[in-house]
């Protein structure tokens, strides 16, 4: 490498060789478990617990199967009298001595966690966007003090929150219902949201505003046709920030819910089989919960610092 | 802005139109708060109605629920026996609390999987922002493979551990076992005292480095080439760069990373409630897992509220220093 061909200060092409080649190995390492979830999905139950693990086998949509339905044991005769099997779950339940007995709850809890995510994210951002747009334009009093209490709510630790709360829905009779939970997640998720849309909104030239006033706006008018439209990336990003959250959270669901609004994750721990865990029907669960999360981890890439940062770092 | 101004509302009376405009036109030349007087909504009422549903909203999950566990800390109150009577016990069960062992026990898990997550994390973070910041070719892929984790759900993928971390028929296992030689029916990752921890440790630190490693990298990234062209003038050796600009420029990143994680860490609770429960024993039983099992399974409502109202205050604590450094670097 000749001194005069590179800048001081960018790397030589040794050091981004060596540096590349450990990136890629570290993040090949870290793959691995995610790529075992969706490998164990694949697996028949005896082939997801043989020793040493399989790393080729055949694959088999049994753990989708058994996610999806419950099954009773049934006698050999019993299932050669049945009409022959109308789908392919049903084919392979047969060939264990079982019988397709209903559905799952798997369904039901998953379309919990998406009514409760999205219901939550809706109401957080909506809040959110007003009470930054306050923050970002006017002269609130005490401010600064305001701004951390929002925040602040966003560190109470969610295990001593859900003992007063859980006695509160109970007198209020929220207890197990998707209300409540889209209550309790809007109010974790609104700090986030104001912290980080303020970070958007305060990027938002005043003139803006200021000229449509000028205009005959009015203020609510300006916010409505200038402030809303210039700030949509801000507001799709917080958006699927506050469904991570309310899509990922587990101790609230876990305490608060048990039955009726129970959400995915506290449910897919409790998948079993005949004599233990049904690891593939889990990592099948856990595999169709993780989908909707990779796409918003690379449609979000370039926001994530700031997401983290509650706004504070913007590169 | 040309679409704004064309997008104007469409006035018909066009004598309001003008008194409008004669009222700007007064309103800029007069201080700022009569201007606002002029039209409609004050500025001071809008503000308000714009944050007073949030504020209203966190006072009524947070703040009343907070004091209700205020009030319920200095009574015998258990939930599950509502009818019983209450009785007020003063502070009694904070004094309990701390001079109870098995919460001594509980902080020191605590501070042990606090500790060793945030220094791993910290490291391993902090060297693979630097390799990242080489910019080689796919750098910008490759660190998105990397976040991966951070973002996934720490109770789901937990969960998920516990399989990884089977003996025998577990990944985790084999491969260690393939690579020390240990039997795999030895390594007891999940059910043994000693390892138990690790375990923990582990998980973490592979949801969790990416996110310090994110953080390190945009402390890497703000320190501007000039000062390191500099130090190249004054042949400085690449030693002395990193210790001299590279680390003390990055350092209020790498201690927002830091407070963040020992934030959460502090109040750990799915995953650690997924791998083990706070087992074998008591081993990993976290000070949030404590809490848990205070207040939802032995149902000492009281007693779990003076609990929850010193974790409360700790983080309360941490939470001040951590906005402090964050608005530290927000002025980068």
């Amino acid at each position: 490498m000749s001194a005069a061909a590179h800048s001081v200060v960018e790397p030589s092409s040794t050091s981004k060789r060596i540096a590349g080649t450990l990136i890629i190995l570290y993040a090949l390492i870290s793959m691995i478990p995610l790529f075992w979830i969706v490998a164990t999905s694949f697996k028949t139950p005896p082939d997801s617990i043989a020793y040493p693990p399989k790393i080729l086998f055949t694959p088999s949509i049994e753990g989708y199967c058994n996610l999806f339905t419950t099954r009773t044991r049934q006698t050999p005769e019993y299932i050669n009298a049945l009409p022959p099997a109308e789908s392919f779950c049903d084919e392979t339940v047969r060939k264990r001595n079982m019988v397709i007995a209903g559905p799952s709850n798997f369904l039901p809890r998953f379309l919990n966690s998406v009514i409760i995510a999205f219901g939550s994210t809706f109401c957080a951002v909506f809040l959110g966007t007003l009470a930054a747009y306050g923050f970002s334009r006017f002269r609130v009093p005490l401010a600064d003090d305001l701004l951390f209490f929002i925040l602040s709510t966003r560190f109470m630790p969610p295990i001593a929150v859900a003992i007063p709360i859980y006695l509160m829905y109970r007198e209020v009779g929220l207890s197990d219902t998707a209300l409540g939970m889209i209550l309790l997640y809007t109010a974790v998720n609104v700090s986030l949201a104001v912290w980080l849309l303020k970070g958007f909104i305060d990027e938002i030239p005043r003139e803006y505003e200021e000229a449509a006033m000028i205009d005959g706006y009015t203020r609510l008018q300006a916010f409505r046709k200038v402030v809303l439209p210039q700030a949509t990336t801000g507001i799709a990003a917080t958006a699927i920030f506050c469904l991570i959250f309310a899509w990922n959270e587990y101790a609230f669901a876990s305490l608060l819910t048990s039955g009726t609004a129970q959400t995915a994750p506290p449910f897919i721990p409790t998948i079993i089989g005949e004599g233990g865990q049904d690891w593939p029907a889990v990592a099948a669960g856990t595999t169709v919960f993780l989908v909707p999360i990779l796409v918003f981890t690379v449609l979000l890439r370039k926001q994530l610092l700031r997401g983290i940062t509650f706004g504070a770092v913007r590169k | 802005m040309q679409d704004m101004t064309s997008g104007k509302p469409v006035v018909t009376d066009t004598t309001s139109t003008i008194l409008d405009r004669a009222a700007e036109a007064a309103a800029r030349a007069t201080p700022d708060t009569l201007a606002k007087k002029v039209r409609g909504l004050s500025d001071r009422m809008v503000a308000w109605i714009f944050i007073a549903p949030t504020i209203v909203l966190l006072l009524a999950i947070n703040i009343f629920p907070l004091i209700w566990a205020i009030q319920l800390s200095f009574t015998n109150y258990r939930a599950n026996r509502p009818n019983e009577e209450i009785k007020n016990v003063g502070l009694q069960n904070y004094s309990r609390i701390l001079n109870d062992a098995d919460t001594w026990m509980a902080m020191q898990a605590t501070a042990h999987f606090v500790f060793w997550t945030i220094l791993l994390q910290t490291l391993i973070g902090f060297s693979l922002a630097y390799l990242i910041d080489r910019k080689f070719r796919g750098h910008a892929f490759w660190t998105t493979i990397i976040l991966v984790p951070m973002m996934l759900s720490p109770a789901v993928v937990g969960n998920f551990w516990r399989f990884l971390y089977e003996p025998q028929i577990g990944l985790f296992t084999y491969i260690v076992s393939f690579f020390t030689g240990i039997p795999t029916t030895d390594i007891l990752m999940l059910s043994s005292v000693k390892l138990a921890p690790w375990a923990i440790i582990i998980v973490d630190t592979w949801m969790w480095t990416p996110y310090v490693m994110l953080i390190c990298l945009a402390g890497l990234r703000s320190i501007p080439d000039y000062i390191y062209e500099a130090a190249e003038v004054d042949r400085a050796s690449n030693w002395r760069q990193f210790w001299s600009i590279t680390l003390p420029m990055a350092l209020p990143f790498i201690m927002l990373a830091v407070l963040f994680r020992g934030i959460e860490n502090f109040k750990m609770f799915d995953m650690v409630n997924l791998l083990t429960g706070g087992g074998p024993g008591s081993t990993t039983e976290v000070a949030s897992i404590t809490l848990k099992r205070e207040a939802f399974e032995k149902w000492r409502t009281g007693f779990s509220s003076a609990f929850a109202i010193i974790l409360f205050v700790a983080v309360f604590g941490l939470a001040n220093i951590y906005v402090k450094v964050l608005n530290r670097v927000k002025s980068r």
